[in-house]
């Protein structure tokens, strides 16, 4: 226990570190870095605290996605942070100096950590949840039973935030095609990102690495209930897959592969596929987001189909924004 | 007369001292060598022998088959990402036109 002690002091010592020399640098590239570092040390910490399915979000969004989308923005703007005026910066030091100290002055409400009667012990939903649900949902990974079956509606809600949040980037990003300009024939220079295929180890490795990021994407999805995963960290694998293929083979031959009217049907199909269990539920004479109906011979049959299908609209969901908001902030840089 | 168990262990243990002396190693060079690729060298090798050497160390721990296959594959993967990352952090210094440093010139 006292090793536990002394990783987790030690990783948040790292962790304020991070984040303060964040402040501190001007080079947003560097800023960029350390951000993903500070999700890789966050994860780490979140596996310390037995909470592998967040450790999981935490490093595929942190430090892998949102660090690439990161630069493919740096890569828009300007890269090094203005200096703002010393008398500048009192509203933002009082802001930030109020909200931490009414965060600290709450945490004095907060049960010792571990303790063994706080609400989340105490609820009579906590042995629903651990207890019942080997009998009604029957898989290993509960909280997956929890996320996709008992607590349905607010993974609904918050894919529906997802979807919501990728048209909204989609909307600001994508230029309607300039009529002057045929389609077909950008104008501008010929396109930056090809220059990374020219670097041959990068290319064959890349290559080889592409088929094992897929299939262990397909395999979080589809092992989501028996270990830490599910759509929401297969989809933002799958997506980094996509990314990496964009990365180093070119923008232009990623969307060969996953074209733009493919990826807007892909954003919705997803929820509506969510959506679309919930209503099949409601049709066989249950109640919306109740899977047991969907298939005969007892609850865990129907439900196991059930969490497999959300999941996966889950999955297809997430992969699309993350691609389509990769494509829209990429594409803006190479063909201006 | 020494058990098998106390030789895997001594083993895995030198290992791990081992490959943790290449992760000193590597961070000691980050900051000391004099110039880019030097210094992208010593970050290969904390990649490759530093992480190489414990995910060694620890598959001769593995309780069961299904962790040492996992080790494996983790190994297998750091040994195809490490030294791309180096090389292609090399070979874009290059392109950007990072000049290399040649004994007796200042630090940079």
């Amino acid at each position: 226990m006292p090793t536990l002690t002394f990783l987790t002091a030690f990783l948040f010592g790292v962790l304020v570190a991070t984040a303060v020399a964040i402040t501190r640098i001007r080079a947003l590239y560097v800023a960029a870095m350390l951000a993903a570092l500070f999700s890789l040390v966050l994860a780490s910490l979140f596996v310390l605290l037995d909470a592998p399915d967040v450790a999981f979000t935490e490093a595929a969004v942190g430090a892998g996605v949102s660090t690439v989308l990161f630069l493919s923005v740096l890569a828009l703007t300007r890269s090094r942070e203005a200096v703002t005026p010393r008398r500048k910066r009192w509203p933002a030091t009082l802001a930030v100096l109020l909200a931490g100290g009414t965060l600290l002055f709450a945490s004095q409400d907060l049960p010792p950590f571990g303790a063994s009667d706080t609400p989340v012990q105490r609820h009579p939903v906590t042995g629903t949840y651990l207890v019942e649900s080997t009998r009604e949902i029957d898989i290993p990974n509960a909280v997956t039973a929890v996320l996709a079956s008992y607590r349905g509606y607010d993974t609904l809600g918050e894919l529906v935030v997802i979807f919501t949040a990728g048209v909204a980037v989609l909307l600001l990003l994508t230029r309607l095609p300039d009529p002057a300009t045929p389609p077909g024939h950008p104008a501008g220079p010929p396109r930056g990102g090809v220059v990374l295929a020219d670097y041959r180890v990068l290319r064959v490795v890349s290559k080889l690495l592409l088929p094992p990021i897929l299939l262990f994407a397909c395999y979080v999805l589809f092992h989501g209930e028996y270990g830490p995963g599910g759509g929401f960290q297969a989809g933002v694998i799958l997506a980094a897959g996509v990314v990496l293929f964009g990365l180093v083979f070119g923008l232009d031959r990623a969307r060969q592969v996953l074209p733009r009217p493919a990826l807007l049907v892909l954003i919705a199909a997803g929820v509506l596929l969510y959506t679309g269990v919930g209503l099949a539920g409601l049709l066989l004479g249950g109640a919306f987001l109740d899977y047991d109906p969907l298939r005969p011979g007892g609850p865990p049959a129907g439900q196991h189909l059930g969490i497999l299908l959300v999941e996966t609209g889950v999955g297809i969901t997430v992969a699309a924004v993350m691609t389509a908001v990769f494509f829209g902030f990429a594409g803006r840089g190479v063909s201006r | 007369m020494v058990s098998a168990g106390v030789v895997l262990d001594l083993v895995s243990a030198g290992l791990l001292v081992a490959g943790g002396l290449f992760a000193v190693s590597g961070g000691l060079g980050l900051l000391r060598l004099p110039d880019f690729y030097t210094r992208v060298h010593a970050v290969g090798l904390t990649d490759s022998a530093g992480a190489g050497l414990i995910l060694l160390g620890l598959l001769l721990q593995a309780p069961d088959w299904a962790t040492a296959v996992r080790l494996v594959l983790i190994l297998l993967f750091l040994l195809l990402t490490g030294p791309t990352a180096t090389q292609a952090l090399a070979q874009a210094a290059r392109r950007d036109g990072v000049k290399i440093w040649l004994d007796g010139e200042p630090e940079r």
